[in-house]
């Protein structure tokens, strides 16, 4: 274990980092990021199934899709936030303040979500679902095997960006109370009025990992691309 | 036994206020080809179109040997898989490579195991002579190359018929001649076929029968030679003088280069 209370502060001009305090932003980091994984992935898996229900759904399933992203992009996260977590009580249903966050936030990114996962589907020319039909495949078999696998591969850009929008928002889970990485800063700021070092510290955390994500991503991207869907580059080169 | 493959009666289809198919009925036999041509607009794709019921007819009905295709209950996937169809542009699946285009149909449909999918499909690529592309991407591959990937992709299901929906003409003319050639290929061989296109000189090569249609409805058919060089209604005599001079002149254009 590293002595952290010991060490030296470091010095720049007049301000005064403390090395005491970084075992307490790394416990902070680790629930941002535990926080932003789930509510992404519980974001992708509704916001996948309300894409597809709003492009392929009909009657119910489909306006119902559309009013919950209707809903959730209309409303600010903080109130459906505080919905969560200070209005379910009165039902009943008591969350804990990780919970409460994870749900919210997942609730919501997942309207966003669908949004760029309809974008792609619906970017997918027709003659692909068409082939598919003709070849014997249901409409469902076709989702999954044709129009899936390409439209996956096109919401990777807009993807990314909503991954690392849902980072930096999951710093209002402060307001119900949980630690993360923005609440821990606050917290050790109101003790020590080092406001300026330990924002700017945490904002250069929040950079670091946006940047990481990014650099992630792009590799994911490059990865499974295939010629001529989405980046055009190499796809042109061919011709 | 019949030897009857394709049925069609009284087809009826409109969108909107325009009647596309007024009433189209023929019968295709097997290993016989038939060669759908008129003016654009005619309701030729949207034909093939109903007999999959990949468009939904308003009314008429159509029979798959002795299945009705248009009948209540009728498992449409099923019917679909023993029809091989041909786009005009093609519709590989972008994201697979030439080899799982051939292949997907026989896994996911047809689910056989993949080493005897693998084996079919190469097989049928081997066919149109692209055994060598099996792992290029349809982006990587000329038009027609693509469609030559289709025609395999639609064999591999071992269909009763074919339909081919003007294959030809999304293709650059020096393209053109790899396609009939398989398709031409593929007539000797005895596949059944329903071809809409207007390349005459395939038509000739290849087809038992021609049937004009115009304004939604079957002018004229007839062998190829009858159809050609007496035909019995003005429409038939004029569009088939012009396609003529365009496909046949457009030939001989290809040559001097």
């Amino acid at each position: 274990m590293i002595p952290w209370e010991e060490l030296e502060p470091l010095r720049l001009g007049s301000l005064k980092f403390d090395p005491a305090w970084l075992p307490q932003l790394g416990r902070g980091l680790l629930t941002t990021l535990e926080i932003t994984a789930l509510c992404i992935a519980l974001g992708a898996v509704l916001g996948l199934t309300l894409a597809v229900l709003r492009v392929y759904g009909r009657g119910p399933l489909y306006w119902l899709s559309s009013l919950y992203v209707q809903f959730f992009r209309g409303t600010p996260l903080l109130v459906q936030l505080f919905m969560v977590y200070y209005g379910l009580p009165s039902w009943g249903i008591v969350l804990s303040p990780f919970a409460s966050s994870v749900l919210a936030l997942g609730l919501n990114t997942a309207a966003y979500q669908a949004e760029y996962f309809r974008g792609a589907i619906q970017a997918i020319p027709q003659g692909q679902m068409l082939a598919a039909r003709a070849l014997g495949m249901s409409r469902w078999l076709a989702v999954r095997s044709i129009i899936l696998p390409q439209a996956l591969r096109l919401v990777i850009p807009p993807w990314s960006n909503e991954l690392i929008l849902m980072l930096k928002y999951s710093s209002i889970v402060y307001f119900v109370t949980l630690m993360d990485l923005m609440g821990t800063a606050k917290r050790i700021a109101a003790s020590n009025f080092r406001n300026v070092e330990v924002f700017l510290l945490v904002a250069l955390i929040y950079l670091g990992l946006v940047v990481a994500i990014s650099a992630l991503l792009r590799r994911l991207e490059r990865r499974v691309r295939v010629p001529g869907l989405g980046g055009g580059a190499e796809a042109e080169a061919h011709h | 036994m019949s030897d009857v493959v394709l049925r069609v009666e009284d087809l009826h289809k409109r969108y909107g206020r325009e009647e596309v198919l007024r009433g189209v009925s023929f019968t295709v036999r097997r290993g016989e080809v038939k060669v759908i041509l008129g003016p654009s607009g005619t309701g030729k794709s949207t034909l093939l179109r109903c007999i999959t019921r990949l468009t939904e007819p308003d009314r008429g009905r159509v029979w798959l040997e002795d299945v009705e295709v248009t009948g209540r209950g009728v498992d449409l996937n099923r019917v679909r898989a023993s029809i091989g169809f041909v786009f005009q542009d093609f519709n590989l699946f972008t994201h697979l490579t030439a080899l799982d285009n051939v292949r997907i149909g026989l896994l996911k449909v047809k689910k056989l195991p993949k080493d005897r999918a693998t084996r079919i499909a190469m097989e049928q690529l081997e066919r149109v002579g692209l055994a060598h592309k099996a792992a290029a991407y349809p982006a990587e591959l000329s038009g027609g190359q693509q469609q030559r990937v289709a025609i395999a992709r639609a064999l591999a299901m071992q269909p009763k018929l074919m339909l081919f929906d003007e294959p030809t003409s999304a293709l650059d003319p020096e393209l053109t001649g790899e396609v009939l050639d398989v398709m031409t290929q593929l007539a000797r061989d005895g596949m059944t076929m329903v071809v809409v296109s207007h390349e005459v000189g395939f038509a000739r090569a290849a087809a038992d029968e021609l049937i004009f249609m115009e304004g939604g409805r079957i002018v004229e058919q007839g062998p190829p030679e009858a159809l050609f060089t007496r035909p019995q209604h003005p429409r038939t005599a004029q569009f088939l003088k012009k396609i003529t001079a365009l496909y046949e002149g457009g030939g001989a254009l290809k040559d001097e280069r």
